[in-house]
């Protein structure tokens, strides 16, 4: 181990059942540098992230650490009912000569070190009274005291404000001053050429890319983490969508300045039957709360659905009613029972329609249930087996037939192919594009690019909450939507 | 004194509710009744709560970790009973005996708890009901009642007087004021406050979440135990009936004085005054004579109902 | 491990079954007078208000909540009968049905409207019920006569005793609810995943109140029986500890407390199983006191086995 770097890990491969998270990834970190780790979902950053802060044993490779590694999450990890002053301490409080803890002592050294970070609060006060941002702060500062030699910071920012962005990013100037090595994982593009000395790019669990950061145009470091999966060699139109579908005239879906600050900003979207919209965007960007938003199921400062020009009430219920479905992007906590059949997983939110007073009606719902397993091709032993037990292809089909079942006129997909073998992947693709031939208005949210740009009429690109663009037709390229993803924001220059 | 901080001030608001209502029905009480406000009449009430403030002391660690233990009633019985059999081979096993015993059911709830991931209220729904077995078992199916020796050391704890407050109101007051010491000035009651405030982030933080948990079950169990033997120290006797409901009366005390039932938050103090407001309604209904003592549950329902919703919609 | 896991998940399907059958057999050879008309009579009326009971729990537990009032609410139903046994057993009962209707709404409202969990949430009519019950009541016991409102626990209907018929009756009301309609296929579904079942457009505080009212007016149910059977209302005794036993025979019977699954059978048997082994105990002169310790084993044995591994 070269003597200038902290942490050095050579071809570590992590599988989990038989999906290899990390493929023979390599990762220097050099004492005092800002090293950014970038990556869609999926990429393998928090398994490398839990592999060098050895939660995971990879299978195979080596790893060295030179030093004491302090890791502040994404969500911040401390009690929010305690006070701040204890949360700072927890474990290592001051004492008295009795042996009690010294809480004035305690308190005082807190203030003392809090506003070094910034943060004037009472420290004396519970955590939960804090914003996030100083949460965040309080977080960082605990890591940080822990005597470390190095810091992995997992999207800090994601839930600040801008103003607290900065004193964050000041603070992590300052550990850069004093020697501390720090990782720093995020997916905002200014964020990272403004501190960060080196990147390494993971994509499928393979490190793409290591090298300076600021040698590297942000175009090029966004095509990097969106770019075509490895080991399987696609080509513009071998996804499995058809050509461009033939769209009404009038929307039936309008969605119009959704705000739930600081998630999503100001986000329209509209939707002609037989049209799919896709939403691109980096992780974090505000794909998914859309989607939220508009199925009723993120709370909203303002903005208004309207269904074929009738304003919708605000809950899932009254959503599912106008006919708009959602595919959620996580099946396992908001999509499938998992101690219910395949039937009843399928016949779930139709059930009311397919029973009389309250008494289900098996027969039709096995005739409807049948007929959505030939038509999506769901591998199944028996109408009646446990949905927990089929493969994430078939989960996903499940769930998609759940929403065709209610007939819906919008369907709102989240990452449909994501985690589902190739072929269940081909097959759910060219079903969207049956669906959208058949008139159904879809929204399709993906991390891959290719699919985006093939499965999709016109594209909406979201960054940080609002929408850098729209692309229709000859627009449609990878360039054209790497630009809009990777565009400079100067806001925040212009301020000084 | 410097000024309030604002973590102080959040303390006093929660037990605001319960001092309050104290300190209202103590003013009320010593207007209309003539005979409450009596130094005997105090002296009794001071007595009356020390048992149940025992047994609360322990439920509130229990509580703050985001745990219940519904064990403590028939703890409390057996620790009573295992007194006075214990009381004929002298003071030392007559206090062991039952500290012993209780701890150790005790212990056995939280090792269950924390080492098997069950639910906290079934299993401690089921230690009450072998404790309950254990104590027919020797009592000869509840027919026997141990007495204790009048002239015996152990019962001079139970009756034994300082300015004619009973031994068992100061044994309560010192293990307060030890408890509150713990809770707040130890690293153990840091990582009570933190097993309850956010389980997963105290895993994280370096917190023995489970130890912690198997700690407070033990501590609750002993102190349930301890509380019967002062108990029958004071009657005399092992009196194999008491205690049903108990774990109940202890529970609306804890969450009365403020201490959040979701875990995470909670004061002995609170406890106390919880305590003081139980006693004080149950003494006043007493007084009234023609209420019956029923009354006293239905008014702890209510406070805890209250309490808890309060509490929920001051959370949002 | 795989093979484990299959053991276990067998274990928790059909223990319960199993276990019946061991106890049935091990009295048939061994206890005297235990296949007799008379004795599974005996133990029958002795399950039935547990059983009632325990349905309910059965559906709360689905939806991965829990009861504790149902004892009090009981006491409840038996302070409300001789206040209107004067206007006829029909009056009397229907009082004592509303009671539990009102209280499980109670409950149900404060768990699906205002957020409180539903132990903390039903913690508050377990600590207040019953002294409220004692406080209608007087803190007494009353002695019932009407001979009608007593029939209900002493008359046969087709040669079985009517509060079995009644248990019996509700079981397969329970099981058609639970498999057959909306509403029960929903509550499995909220239990399952709570969060999916939002997305997907259920009715979820509308289920979580209607499934608490159901179990307060089993609850009620079931206090009216024994109450009948008793011929006196008892408010101080009756259902004492009954949230023990019906949890005790809800998760001995299948019924994960992690919700998203409902067994009515596996409840019938739980509860079926608990009584023959307390039978069995008293039988074979096995006090009280070894029975309860024996009762709490099982029920931690049988959460043990029961519980979700994740």
């Amino acid at each position: 181990m070269p003597t200038d770097s902290v942490i050095e890990v050579a071809g570590v491969t992590k599988t989990f059942a038989g999906v290899k998270a990390l493929d023979d990834v390599d990762f220097t970190l050099r004492r005092g540098e800002i090293h950014a780790l970038v990556g869609e979902n999926g990429a393998g950053k928090s398994t490398l992230i839990k592999v060098l802060t050895g939660i995971h044993t990879p299978d195979t490779g080596r790893i060295a650490r030179n030093g004491r590694i302090s890791t502040i999450y994404q969500e911040v990890n401390l009690v929010p009912l305690m006070s701040v002053a204890a949360n700072l301490f927890l474990g290592r409080e001051p004492r008295t000569r009795l042996g009690l803890i010294d809480r004035a002592r305690r308190d005082a050294e807190a203030t003392e070190l809090l506003r070094g970070y910034g943060i004037t609060a009472d420290v004396s006060s519970p955590l939960g009274t804090l914003a996030v941002g100083e949460q965040q702060m309080v977080a960082l500062a605990r890591a940080v005291e822990a005597d470390a030699d190095v810091v992995i910071m997992d999207e800090p920012t994601s839930s600040l404000e801008p103003r607290e962005v900065e004193t964050l990013l000041e603070v992590v100037r300052t550990l850069h001053e004093q020697g501390i090595a720090i990782i720093y994982v995020s997916h905002r593009m200014d964020e990272l050429y403004r501190i960060c000395d080196t990147v390494t790019v993971l994509r499928d669990g393979v490190s793409v890319h290591s090298g300076p950061l600021k040698e590297l145009p942000r175009i090029e470091l966004v095509s990097l983490m969106l770019g075509r999966s490895v080991g399987e060699i696609q080509k513009h139109g071998t996804t499995a969508f058809g050509e461009d579908h033939h769209a009404d005239a009038q929307p039936v879906l309008e969605a119009l300045d959704l705000t739930s600050k600081p998630r999503i900003n100001g986000v329209s979207v509209s939707i002609r039957p037989g049209e799919v919209v896709g939403l691109a965007g980096l992780l974090g960007s505000g794909r998914t709360e859309t989607a939220k938003a508009i199925i009723g199921a993120l709370p909203l400062d303002h903005g208004t659905v309207l269904v074929a020009g009738k304003p919708v009430p605000r809950t899932v219920k009254a959503a599912t009613k106008a006919g708009i479905s959602m595919l959620a992007e996580d099946r396992k906590t908001e999509g499938i029972i998992p101690n219910l059949s395949v039937r009843e997983n399928i016949v779930l939110a139709a059930l009311p329609r397919l029973s009389r007073f309250g008494i289900t009606s098996r027969s039709k719902q096995d005739r409807i249930v049948d007929t959505f397993i030939k038509r999506l091709r769901i591998k199944v032993s028996s109408l009646e087996q446990k949905v927990a037990e089929l493969s994430g292809g078939n989960q996903q089909k499940v769930l998609l037939a759940r929403w065709l079942c209610t007939e819906p006129r919008i369907l709102l997909l989240d990452e449909p192919t994501r985690g589902i073998d190739v072929g269940a992947k081909a097959e759910v693709q060219a079903l969207i594009d049956e669906l959208a031939r058949e008139g159904l208005a879809v929204l399709l949210i993906s991390s891959e690019l290719d699919e985006l740009l093939d499965g999709a009429d016109r594209l909406i690109v979201l960054r940080d909450g609002e929408v850098a663009g729209e692309l229709e037709g000859a627009q449609l390229t990878r360039d054209h939507v790497l630009k809009a993803i990777a565009a400079e924001v100067m806001d925040d220059a212009d301020n000084h | 004194m410097t000024t309030l901080t604002a973590a102080t001030r959040t303390k006093v608001l929660q037990r605001q509710g319960a001092a309050v209502a104290l300190v209202l029905m103590v003013a009320v009480s010593w207007l209309v009744f003539p005979r409450f406000g009596s130094l005997d009449n105090v002296r009794d009430l001071a007595l009356q709560g020390s048992f149940l403030a025992v047994i609360a002391i322990g439920m509130t660690f229990v509580i703050i970790t985001g745990g219940i233990d519904l064990s403590v009633g028939s703890l409390y019985a057996l620790g009573g009973v295992l007194a006075a059999w214990g009381s004929q081979y002298g003071f030392l096993v007559a206090l062991a005996l039952p500290l012993l015993v209780c701890g150790v059911i005790g212990l056995v709830n939280g090792l269950l708890i924390a080492r098997t991931n069950m639910a906290p209220f079934i299993v401690t729904l089921a230690s009450l009901l072998f404790a309950r077995g254990l104590l027919l078992a020797i009592t000869d199916e509840g027919a026997n009642t141990y007495q204790i020796a009048p002239d015996s050391a152990f019962v001079e704890l139970g009756r034994g007087t300082v300015a004619g407050f009973g031994y068992p109101v100061f044994i309560a007051a010192a293990l307060a004021v030890l408890g509150g010491l713990i809770l707040n000035r130890t690293t153990f009651g840091q990582n009570v406050f933190a097993t309850g405030g956010a389980e997963q982030s105290a895993v994280l933080l370096g917190v023995p979440v489970a130890k912690t948990k198997i700690a407070v079950y033990t501590m609750s169990g002993t102190l349930a135990g301890l509380a019967g033997a002062l108990t029958a120290a004071y009657l005399q006797s092992g009196v194999t009936v008491i205690g049903v409901g108990t774990e109940l009366d202890a529970i609306a005390v804890v969450v009365i004085g403020g201490t959040l039932l979701t875990g995470g938050m909670g004061t002995v103090l609170g406890t106390v005054i919880g305590v003081g407001l139980i006693k004080v309604i149950q003494n006043v209904i007493n007084q009234i004579g023609t209420l019956d003592s029923n009354y006293q549950s239905v008014v702890s329902g209510v406070f805890l109902l209250i309490v808890v919703v309060l509490q929920r919609i001051l959370r949002r | 491990m795989t093979l484990t896991t299959t053991r276990t998940r067998w274990l928790q399907d059909n223990g319960v079954y199993v276990a019946v059958v061991a106890l049935l057999l091990f009295n048939a050879l061994f206890t005297a007078n235990f296949l007799t008309v008379g004795n599974f009579r005996t133990q029958l009326v002795q399950a039935a208000p547990v059983l009632i009971v325990a349905l309910g729990m059965a559906l709360v537990i689905g939806t991965e909540g829990v009861d504790l009032s149902v004892g009090a609410v009981m006491a409840l139903a038996a302070a409300i009968i001789p206040l209107y046994l004067g206007a006829g057993p029909f009056m009397a009962i229907l009082m004592a049905l509303a009671v539990g209707l009102l209280s499980g709404a109670f409950n149900g409202f404060l768990v699906a409207k205002v957020g409180i969990q539903p132990i903390v949430a039903t913690l508050a009519l377990l600590v207040g019920g019953r002294g409220l019950a004692l406080v209608i009541a007087d803190g007494q016991l009353v002695q019932l006569h009407d001979p009608a409102f007593l029939a209900l626990g002493t008359d046969d209907l087709l040669g079985i005793p009517i509060s079995v018929l009644i248990a019996g009756l509700l079981a397969l009301v329970v099981a058609a609810i639970t498999n057959r309609t909306t509403f029960g296929r929903q509550l499995v579904a909220i239990g399952g995943n709570r969060r999916a079942a939002t997305l997907a457009g259920l009715p979820v505080n509308r289920v979580l109140i209607g499934v608490y009212t159901i179990c307060g007016v089993l609850a009620a149910i079931s206090g009216v029986l024994a109450t009948s059977r008793l011929a006196a209302s008892d408010p101080a005794d009756m259902g004492l500890l009954m949230e023990l036993s019906a949890i005790t025979a809800v998760v001995v019977g299948g019924t994960p407390l992690t919700g998203g699954k409902v067994r009515v059978l596996g409840t019938v048997m739980g509860v079926v199983l608990m009584q023959l082994v307390r039978a069995t105990l008293i039988k074979h002169n096995l006090p009280d006191s070894i029975a309860q310790m024996i009762q709490a084993a099982i029920i931690v044995a049988a959460v043990y086995v029961a519980r979700e591994r994740r």
